[in-house]
């Protein structure tokens, strides 16, 4: 059985199949999300004439992911892990331009948000999503929410294990699981398929490695041969906690079986009554791996091999429902873009920071950077949806991707495209050479809209931009990934950044915690890392400062430019770092803090 | 009087709950009296007092329910099951979801036939993945429309997954159907 269908099949020739790598609806899948919509009409219908009560609509309108926030209602649009056709970017950019205020937000769980819609316009939202093969189902409330992956699935050189179709199965098995609508708290899975782990499974409530044991070859036919690593208890928020290996091998089939176990463990022990200790991450450290492991597998023994249990054939459906790409032979090397890039060194800086491999001769991914500075990160506007949707059309197969770093990514572009491609990226503003650097800012959207925030995260992502604006800098210091959260829900999961920033309020006042030593993988073979917080907070307006004194620290330090900043922090520790940042500065805030105190 | 629902058809309902009077069932008085149950009443017992008195209740010849709370294992029931008429499991608060593992639980490993009844703050929104996880009865809140919650139990028509009132997965009977065609 092979599974990956590269460049084996491609569905040229029939009319009512897009030429691209995602799953297409069948008449159940489109039937089920066109029922959603009627019922959550109706739904709201009730709530507006005053038949159902806030606190009762609250639940349903979560489920279809519906907040009601500081200024307005937020509508989270479900990107089922990041994936994305030109044609359903188009109709997100009509929604932004029809219901909202011209544009989006692209969160860090590959969801889309708008920020502006009105309450009775919702339900007409879902109608116009599900005419292109999307919903907002369980992207909000206490249930399985959208499942995420590698940016790069079934691209990546390094990948073992193309995630994407177990992705769709997990898809389908979590929407709308009766047993598991009303969790003790949400429910975060991810997958990845590679040994670098690009999707932070260790963060997350269940983390799933897909690897084969048999070696990396890409293709595979033996149920016992790919399984999957299971990391469960992982997370970010209030208490961050890197996930527990639970099994370390859990063939293919067992799959469903096996989450059920887990999940059902979790709903009927998990604590209700207190929301901060909900998640499964306190119920696992509460019990020990061990005891909640010895749970599941008593558990598991019940519906291990029962009708859930999935079948080659089904695996075998799912993956014939996505379209592949169909690629063309290429020359490994193109000579007229090397040839280029020696002349133009702006375009040299762009290939190197966001031109990625792909495992296709002749193909690269290319991200396009949604940091560019002044630009809220995430934000695309309506005009931009459509041209990178043009953009997607013309050099990638009609496809793209959203990533949790809250850029886009198209993955399949020839090589030979790549200037071109650079050239009108350029003029949009989407060229920003900065993946992985620096200024390559994660931002959860922050007090400017979200009425969780103790403080906002956007100004400080602009000011530190601003700070770093000579790109030559930003090269120099190398691979840095900064990520900012306006609160302790840590949407701009600031545990895993290199330099971590969490917004906290005091007296009122809007202050930044600095973290660094986080990651989110790639340190050492260790899948993911929490950051430490080096001391007192910083105002708004000090925070660039000690963003360039640890910057400075860092580059005094470093072996080589090969040494990137989160190896010199777990080289040399926070103490140095800590001692740069404070100095002098610490007595005079500690005399602030006194004062405050005292007021 | 609370609106029932069972089997998908507004229904009356003949059963007693013994619910908040677990302590006067089981109290013996100074002179050894201990009250009878009333022998043709269908009565639902909470499970500390089917526990307690599980011979009597069972030995008269009105049915015998008991009630399980979230945190009540349905474990406790295995050995006795068969001999009860009805389970009702409570939701003190529609949010609360361990009711859902507690009738998949009842249904599917300790083979429970007998009503399924889900009572407390039991709603038309819920009632559908309630029935998808075994319960065929519904004690519908105060203010519920009755009517409303029928409609509900149809509002999607298909399930993904594997529950008690359709224990294939739709993978299993797409798989079918492509078979037969």
């Amino acid at each position: 059985m092979i599974f990956h269908f590269i460049p084996l099949r491609h569905n040229a020739g029939r009319l009512d199949l897009p030429l691209l790598a995602m799953y297409q609806y069948d008449e159940i899948d489109q039937r089920l999300v066109d029922e959603r919509v009627a019922q959550f009409r109706d739904q709201t219908r009730r709530f507006l004439a005053g038949a159902l009560p806030e606190d009762e609509f609250k639940a349903l309108r979560l489920r279809n992911g519906l907040y009601i926030q500081k200024y307005a209602p937020m509508l989270r649009v479900a990107i089922p892990y990041g994936m994305l056709s030109s044609t359903q970017l188009r109709k997100l950019a009509h929604i932004a331009r029809t219901y909202d205020k011209g544009y989006g937000h692209f969160s860090t769980r590959q969801n889309l948000q708008f920020n502006w819609p009105r309450l009775e316009d919702v339900p007409e939202i879902l109608a116009e999503l599900a005419t292109v093969q999307m919903h907002a189902i369980q992207t909000s409330g206490n249930c399985v929410r959208n499942i995420t992956t590698d940016h790069f699935a079934g691209i990546a050189p390094d990948e073992v294990v193309n995630p994407l179709v177990w992705c769709e199965i997990l898809r389908q098995w979590s929407t709308f699981h009766p047993e598991f609508t009303y969790l003790p708290r949400k429910f975060k899975i991810a997958v990845s398929g590679s040994p670098a782990d690009r999707a932070a499974t260790a963060v997350h409530d269940i983390g799933l490695v897909a690897f084969r044991k048999s070696g990396s070859e890409y293709a595979y036919s033996d149920p016992n041969d790919v399984g999957f690593r299971v990391l469960v208890g992982g997370g970010l928020g209030r208490t961050p906690i890197v996930g527990h290996e639970i099994r370390e091998f859990l063939p293919w089939p067992h799959l469903l079986t096996y989450l059920e176990a887990i999940l059902r463990v979790y709903n009927r022990h998990g604590r209700r009554d207190n929301i901060h200790k909900a998640r499964i991450k306190i119920l696992v450290k509460e019990r020990g791996i061990d005891e909640f492991r010895g749970e599941v597998e008593a558990e598991w023994t019940h519906l291990k091999d029962g009708p859930a249990t999935l079948t080659a054939d089904e695996v075998r459906r799912v993956a014939s429902r996505f379209t592949w790409p169909q690629y063309e032979p290429l020359p490994r090397e193109d000579v007229l873009v090397a040839a280029y890039a020696k002349a133009n060194r702006e375009f040299a800086a762009w290939q190197r920071r966001n031109v990625h491999p792909h495992r296709v001769q002749g193909y690269a991914a290319v991200t396009l950077s949604l940091k560019k500075t002044g630009v809220p990160p995430g934000d695309l506007t309506a005009e931009q949806m459509d041209t990178v949707a043009d953009l997607a059309e013309r050099y990638c197969f009609g496809e793209l991707r959203v990533t949790h770093e809250q850029n886009v990514v198209l993955a399949d572009v020839r090589i030979r495209d790549l200037p071109a491609l650079w050239w009108e990226a350029k003029r949009l503003g989407l060229a920003t050479p900065n993946v992985g650097l620096l200024t390559n800012i994660i931002s959860c959207p922050g007090g400017d809209f979200c009425s969780l925030a103790n403080a906002r995260s956007i100004p400080v992502a602009e000011a530190i931009q601003r700070r770093f604006d000579d790109l030559d800098f930003v090269f120099d210091i190398g691979e840095l990934d900064l990520n900012i959260s306006g609160c302790m829900n840590a949407c701009g999961h600031h545990h895993v950044g290199h330099i971590g920033i969490l917004g906290v309020d005091k007296n009122g006042a809007e202050w930044y915690q600095l973290e660094i030593g986080g990651h989110q993988g790639g340190v050492g073979g260790v899948p993911a890392g929490l950051g430490k917080v080096i001391g007192p907070s910083f105002s708004a307006a000090e925070v660039p400062d000690a963003i360039e004194r640890l910057i400075e620290v860092y580059l005094e330090r470093r072996d080589s430019d090969a040494e990137r900043f989160i190896d010199v922090v777990h080289r040399i520790g926070v103490a140095p770092f800590k001692e740069r940042v404070y100095g002098k500065a610490d007595q005079e805030r500690a005399h602030r803090e006194r004062q405050l105190a005292v007021a | 009087m609370a609106k029932l629902i069972r089997n998908e058809r507004i229904a009356s309902d003949n059963w007693q709950s013994l619910d908040a009077d677990t302590a006067r069932w089981v109290a013996v008085r100074e002179d050894g009296f201990v009250p009878d149950f009333p022998e043709d009443a269908d009565l639902i017992a909470p499970l500390a007092l089917l526990r307690a008195r599980g011979g009597d209740l069972l030995e008269r010849s009105g049915r015998t329910g008991v009630l399980l709370e979230p945190n009540d294992d349905p474990a406790a029931l295995a050995g006795v099951l068969e001999r009860l008429a009805l389970v009702a499991v409570r939701f003190p608060k529609y949010s609360d979801g361990r009711g859902y593992s507690s009738a998949r639980l009842l249904r599917e490993r300790y083979g429970f036939r007998g009503e399924l009844r889900a009572v407390g703050d039991v709603l038309r929104d819920q009632v559908l993945f309630m029935k998808r996880c075994g319960f065929d009865a519904f004690a519908l809140r105060e203010d519920q429309d009755a009517s409303g919650a029928l409609a509900a139990l149809g509002e999607l028509g298909e399930q993904y997954q594997a529950s008690y009132d359709e224990p294939q997965p739709l993978f299993r009977r797409r798989l079918a159907q492509a078979a037969a065609a």
